[in-house]
């Protein structure tokens, strides 16, 4: 395809991504590196409906000229990226020296926002996606070897968890899952101790948000496995049949290989989502108990101060793990580029 | 696929029955559960004694007279006006999807036939596009769109929606048409089609299955979508995901509560009929190769 | 659709006008657009303010949880997006900060004569917002559940816990203690209170140099951490919405609770009559021998953005100051909030705020860095509560997120 065509025909699609995704990026990389000016307190006196005190606030007139020179803030380079709401290079540092061992020093991290929000982060992406996959994979052959007739509506309800929103299904989750929910009352009767209480327990909720993610992103899984199912050749099952092949050695060297680049896809896409895990948090109230870096964009951002400059810099954080988590997988793609 | 060959042994068969008869609870559960709840009252279906009490409804017999009520209902489509979210969510459903897939068949198209390295970095470049978290996107937005005028209207947010929805169309139709064989619109091209006559007439007609398949997810997306849609509409122009979140509030209104699950009922019914209508369409859409990465 | 719009706005306003007569206030062109929270009281006065639209009167509103996300940068274009905000005493200092919202003095001279003095918020000498209720958290109990113990009404933090003791040992309830501890916003909120109540100073004063890690703060936290050994054990998770919920269950029989939500804990709704009829409200508890009670007061109130034509400021000013005039009280909105506007009487739900006020407890800190504190107090306070730190620690994280934010913005070097 010559150059020429290739543009025009990118170029639609190319002029939305750079008008709302990448000049956004940019934006979002040059907040990171300012702060705000340094503000001019001053004691005042305020008054309202209980009383008058003494207070301060900002003098505008003496940071107005600041503003204007330089309307961004003040130039920090990577200070927001090192400071204790980040990398915290110093405490870590510190931790390090004065900790006595590894345990006493991975303990010190977790108690740093980000290494605390990282590691849940980690945790739960390197969970769920492999799960994912597996049950994905494990409900697309059981729906394909249903009887034909229910294939239909098997697959319409082996959706229903995509389809349902996050945000308000999981309030209903939420409840149901509550120590006096029936999810929750049916645990407690399993576990035989009528003290559980899944939101009461860190351990408990980790793996609550980690089933969630699992059941919330297993149709997608599944939908794309079955259909891939549906191309798998059957000259080729059948010849290897005749070759003497067994059920075992069919699947590993006819279907699997086949569905390898669905599993590419779906590791890609589901490593990406699962990586910026933030609604589940939200909606189950856990995050006394897990955050995860999407997390502490949005509580930056939520405050009755906006900090934008640290959303900004955990942003950068996050596109730049990312970029480290897919590289096995677009180093693959590369190759099948190539092959083409 | 009926033929001896693929027969399985009798515990596999029982196996897969039971993962499947598991699978189905667990995926069906909660909304049959939403479903029966949502014709209850809200000290009910969210009662702190005892959660069967969703399923005898006492309170409901209490409160409405009825063992089932359709207060939730009313409440959410007459008293608060969700006709009007539903409208706006059809709007922009309606045009995300449209747009969204016109762009990226160009574009897909392209990128699937372009033997250059750049088409490849352009994938890759979509992807990482595609790892920025949404809310930090949003939050980037605001100013600029206030400054320019643009922040509450319908098209502002569709416009959005569909340039956060590009790398994923992209990714997707560019496998689906790389599995159209090359040929195709090759031969039409050494018949004197330019490449835009041969994409019009050769490779319209046969990508349908995979642009619907592309089509279903760009629409939950936008269905879906509560990030962009609640932090860049006004209230008027809401659609119905953050409609919900309003009825829920930061107090919540007593009765309110039960306007949203109403609502999350009404919202999942319109896409039941969809699925229906294209089951086989996703099928045989990702059969034809969409996502063989 | 642009039709279909102007369809339903007009429909909307007629509906309005039919009870109240055109351009009633007086406004004769303009552009009134509210941003606020959503809740009762504040649709009340956005539907106040609309009935001053007319022909050349413009007037919508935008009530959505998500209004601090978007307040200032809808007032930092020019012209501003809304021109008014419904914020309240902790955010209108990040609308100062921003400076998109300017001194009211001039209209107030002009159009504002008849507020009352006591609804003006003035800082540093020049009025910034008008205010239109109050709202503090105090307690709510159970009345027969304390006859059942035999003790009075607890005055004290210390009572409450002996009261829950004992309706623990006694078999009144297994978690008879209630309170808003979500993590985040509602946790810190529990824990400035439990400060103040202990006469603690957040800040050096004149800086901003943070200074909670001290006696009171770990007094603070230990009181808090003494207190959920009496509440659900999911108390991390339960914000005033699953707090309030609890009581009407009849599961807590005393909780620390806004006087704002009150109503809907003594109407007759979604209880049973044996729980909402013994709802009583008391005033605010204090601790440790303190004479402050450990509470905050808070008021909300409208203020005007500054980017907008005066005419539009002009129009802004007189429909928000008919939305929180006398004509928006009536038998249904007159329980929705401690109004501060004239012709409001007092039920027996406001019995708290109004107690809170005349034992002199402190408004919730107006300064510009007290949303920082807040949001680090939020974030660190849940991991001493379960135990898996000590006090002095979790105080030390709050400093250092603090410190972190606050030179971030500018307000430490």
């Amino acid at each position: 395809m010559k150059h020429k065509t290739f543009l025009w025909f990118v170029l639609p699609s190319a002029t939305a991504m750079l008008l709302f995704i990448f000049l956004p990026l940019v934006s979002i990389i040059i907040q990171s590196v300012y702060v705000s000016h340094d503000q001019v307190i001053i004691t005042v006196e305020n008054c309202g409906p209980f009383g008058c005190r003494e207070s301060t606030m900002i003098d505008q007139e003496a940071t107005e000229a600041l503003r204007e020179g330089n309307p961004l803030g003040r130039f920090a380079g990577a200070t927001t990226y090192l400071d204790r709401g980040h990398l915290a290079v110093t405490e870590v540092s510190e931790a390090w020296s004065a900790s006595q061992n590894w345990r006493d020093f991975g303990s010190q991290m977790l108690n740093l926002p980000f290494y605390k929000a990282l590691a849940f982060t980690l945790t739960y992406t390197f969970v769920v996606t492999p799960l994912v996959i597996i049950f994905g994979f494990m409900i697309a052959v059981a729906v394909n070897s249903a009887l034909k007739n229910l294939r239909g509506p098997l697959i319409f309800i082996s959706l229903l968890p995509m389809i349902i929103n996050p945000l308000v299904g999981s309030l209903i989750l939420f409840w149901m899952v509550d120590a006096r929910g029936i999810v929750g009352a049916a645990l407690q009767e399993f576990a035989g101790n009528p003290n559980l209480s899944i939101k009461a327990s860190t351990p408990l909720m980790w793996i609550m948000l980690m089933v969630y993610g699992v059941w919330h992103s297993a149709p997608f899984a599944f939908i794309v496995y079955y259909a891939g199912l549906q191309t798998v050749n059957t000259e080729t099952v059948e010849a290897a049949m005749i070759d003497g092949a067994s059920r075992t050695q069919r699947i590993r060297y006819v279907v699997l290989p086949h569905l390898l680049p669905l599993t590419t896809f779906i590791a890609l896409m589901q490593l990406m989502d699962n990586f910026r895990v933030f609604e589940p948090i939200v909606s189950f109230a856990a995050s006394a108990h897990a955050t995860s870096l999407s997390w502490a964009i949005f509580n930056d951002l939520g405050g009755e101060t906006r900090q934008l400059s640290s959303a900004a810099a955990t942003s950068v954080l996050t596109v730049a793990w990312i970029i480290v988590l897919l590289t096995p997988v677009l180093i693959r793609t590369w190759r099948d580029f190539g092959r083409k | 696929m009926s033929s001896v060959a693929h027969r399985k042994p009798v515990s596999l068969t029982i196996f897969l029955t039971i993962v499947l008869a598991g699978w189905v609870v667990l995926a069906a559960f909660p909304f049959i559960w939403t479903l029966w709840g949502s014709f209850k009252v809200e000290g009910d279906f969210f009662s702190k004694v005892d959660w069967a009490a969703a399923l005898t409804g006492e309170m409901t017999t209490v409160e409405t007279g009825g063992r089932f009520t359709g207060n939730g209902y009313e409440g959410a489509w007459i008293q608060e006006g969700f006709w009007r979210a539903a409208i706006n969510s059809t709007l922009v459903c309606l045009f995300v999807v449209t747009i969204s897939l016109t762009l990226g068949t160009l574009g897909g198209y392209a990128l699937s036939r372009s033997p250059h390295q750049y088409a490849f970095w352009f994938l890759i470049i979509a992807l990482v596009f595609r790892a920025l978290p949404q809310i930090t996107l949003v939050s980037g937005y605001l100013p600029v769109f206030f400054q320019f005028n643009m922040w509450g209207h319908l098209p502002t947010a569709i416009v959005v929606l569909i340039a956060i929805n590009q790398p994923f169309t992209l990714w997707m139709l560019h496998s689906f048409f790389k599995n159209i064989p090359k040929d195709l619109d090759e031969s039409a091209m050494v018949d004197g089609c330019n490449r835009f006559q041969a994409f019009r007439h050769v490779i319209i007609p046969v990508m349908w299955p995979g642009v619907i398949t592309t089509g279903l997810f760009s629409f939950l997306l936008a269905y879906n979508d509560f990030a962009v849609t609640t932090m860049l509409l006004s209230q008027e122009n809401q659609t119905m995901i953050p409609k919900i979140a309003s009825f829920l509030g930061t107090t919540q209104t007593k009765g309110n509560v039960m306007f949203a699950v109403a609502a999350v009922v009404s919202v999942t019914a319109p896409i039941f009929v969809m699925i229906m209508v294209f089951q086989r369409q996703i099928v045989s859409g990702l059969t034809a190769g969409a996502v063989k990465g | 659709m642009y039709i279909w719009k102007k369809v339903a706005l007009t429909t909307a306003f007629a509906a309005l006008s039919g009870t109240t007569a055109m351009a009633a206030c007086g406004i004769d062109a303009g552009r009134v657009s509210i941003v606020g929270n959503e809740f009762p009281a504040i649709h009340t006065v956005a539907k106040g303010a609309a009935a001053c639209a007319g022909d050349a009167v413009d007037v919508k509103s935008n009530l959505t949880a998500d209004h601090q996300k978007i307040n200032v940068a809808g007032m930092q274009g020019n012209p501003a997006e809304y021109t008014t905000a419904i914020i309240a005493n902790s955010s209108v200092v990040t609308l100062i900060n921003e400076d998109v919202v300017r001194p009211l003095d001039d209209l107030v001279a002009a159009h504002g004569a008849d507020i009352p003095k006591n609804q003006l918020i003035t800082i540093d000498g020049k009025i910034y917002a008008v205010a239109f209720m109050a709202n503090a958290q105090t307690l709510a109990y159970r009345a027969d559940a304390l006859a059942k113990i035999g003790m009075d009404v607890p005055a004290t933090y210390e009572d409450m816990l002996a009261a829950a003791e004992k309706m623990r040992a006694m078999g009144v309830a297994e978690n008879p203690v209630g309170g808003a501890y979500k993590a985040g916003w509602n946790l810190a909120e529990e824990f400035v209170n439990m400060y103040i109540g202990h006469g603690g100073e957040f800040f050096t004063p004149g800086t901003a140099e943070v200074a909670i890690n001290n006696a009171q703060g770990v007094a603070s936290l230990e009181m808090m951490k003494a207190l959920t050994a009496y509440m659900n054990p999911d108390y991390l998770t339960h914000d005033s919405n699953a707090t309030n919920a609890e009581m009407e269950a009849g599961n807590v029989m005393l909780m620390n609770m806004w006087g704002s939500r009150m109503g809907s804990l003594m109407d007759d709704e979604g209880a049973e009559a044996m729980v909402y009829e013994n709802i009583k409200v008391g005033a605010p508890m204090t601790v440790a021998g303190g004479s402050t009670p450990a509470t905050t007061l808070w008021w909300d109130g409208w203020s005007v953005a500054k980017n907008i034509s005066d005419e539009d400021a002009t129009a802004t000013f007189i429909a928000m100051k008919n939305g929180t005039s006398p004509s928006i009280l009536n038998d249904e909105t007159m329980s929705q909030a401690v109004w501060m506007i004239d012709g409001y009487t007092p039920a027996p739900v406001n019995d708290g705020v109004f107690a809170a006020i005349s034992m002199n407890a402190q408004p919730y800190p107006m300064l510009p860095f007290m949303g920082l504190l807040h949001t680090a107090a939020g974030d660190n306070i849940a991991e001493f509560l379960q135990g898996k730190e000590s006090a002095e620690q979790a105080l030390a994280d709050i400093e250092a997120a603090y410190s972190a934010a606050a030179r971030e913005k500018g307000f430490l070097q």
